[in-house]
């Protein structure tokens, strides 16, 4: 029963990769930057579940740590990513946005 | 499929071979096994259908839906099924504190890509449904 269950963890992360080689289609040939960030905030999650059945295939649960690490950073670069596209400056205080005083 | 009919074919002749009174330990790794592969298998299938739906639909609009839906259920159903197969140990909290943040950065993440490409002026393939327009908020 463990040798199957090491087979089904293989299949599983073959085709989490299948998934991630398929996403990487999108974010090279997405038309606008918004495709291109969705697909690499998608790939970010896709990342994290290979980490963690990774994990189980080597038996070697530390790996875990690295993916809860890439979780968070991968929500933090995407919002990064878009503050930067919206206001072409990352130092933008939340609570003094320049639209908001554009629009007063 | 295989794999799985013969080891439910095997499960009542090893039950046999280990006696009436034997341990019972051998069926709660059976109904694991069985949890745990259910519960990656349909996690894999909403992750492989988000990534098709990508892939394949017209709009950047009707592609977030995808991604973002799919992705967040199949993300927690693959997660689901390495705790059961986890046990307890601290393997199963720190599996658990990566859903957690999953499920609460996934749709945020989503909700704002979908503001911000709002905001920037992306306009969805309109069909019957039309979204409304900026101006019309605004006056």
């Amino acid at each position: 029963m463990s040798v199957a269950l090491g087979y089904i963890f293989l299949s599983v992360a073959f085709l989490i990769i299948v998934s991630m080689v398929m996403m990487l289609a999108r974010l090279i040939g997405g038309p606008t930057l918004y495709d291109r960030l969705l697909a690499v905030n998608s790939f970010g999650t896709k990342t994290v579940l290979f980490l963690c059945v990774f994990c189980f295939i080597i038996d070697r649960p530390d790996g875990v740590d690295i993916a809860l690490l890439y979780a968070l950073m991968n929500f933090i670069a995407t919002i990064a990513v878009l503050k930067f596209f919206n206001y072409k400056a990352l130092n933008v205080g939340l609570l003094a946005r320049p639209d908001v005083e554009a629009e007063e | 499929m295989n794999i799985l009919l013969m080891i439910l074919a095997a499960a009542p002749a090893a039950a046999e071979l280990a006696g009436p009174s034997g341990p019972p330990i051998e069926w709660v790794f059976l109904l694991r096994f069985l949890l745990t592969t259910a519960s990656l298998f349909a996690g894999l299938f909403f992750v492989l259908a988000g990534t098709l739906g990508v892939l394949r639909l017209p709009d950047f609009y009707t592609r977030l839906h995808a991604a973002g839906m799919t992705d967040t259920l199949g993300a927690e159903l693959i997660l689901l099924g390495l705790i059961i197969q986890s046990g307890f140990s601290q393997l199963t909290l720190k599996l658990m504190l990566v859903g957690f943040f999953l499920l609460v950065t996934s749709p945020t993440a989503t909700h704002a890509v979908a503001h911000s490409a709002y905001k920037a002026g992306v306009k969805p393939v309109l069909g019957r449904f039309r979204a409304p327009s900026l101006d019309e908020e605004e006056s």
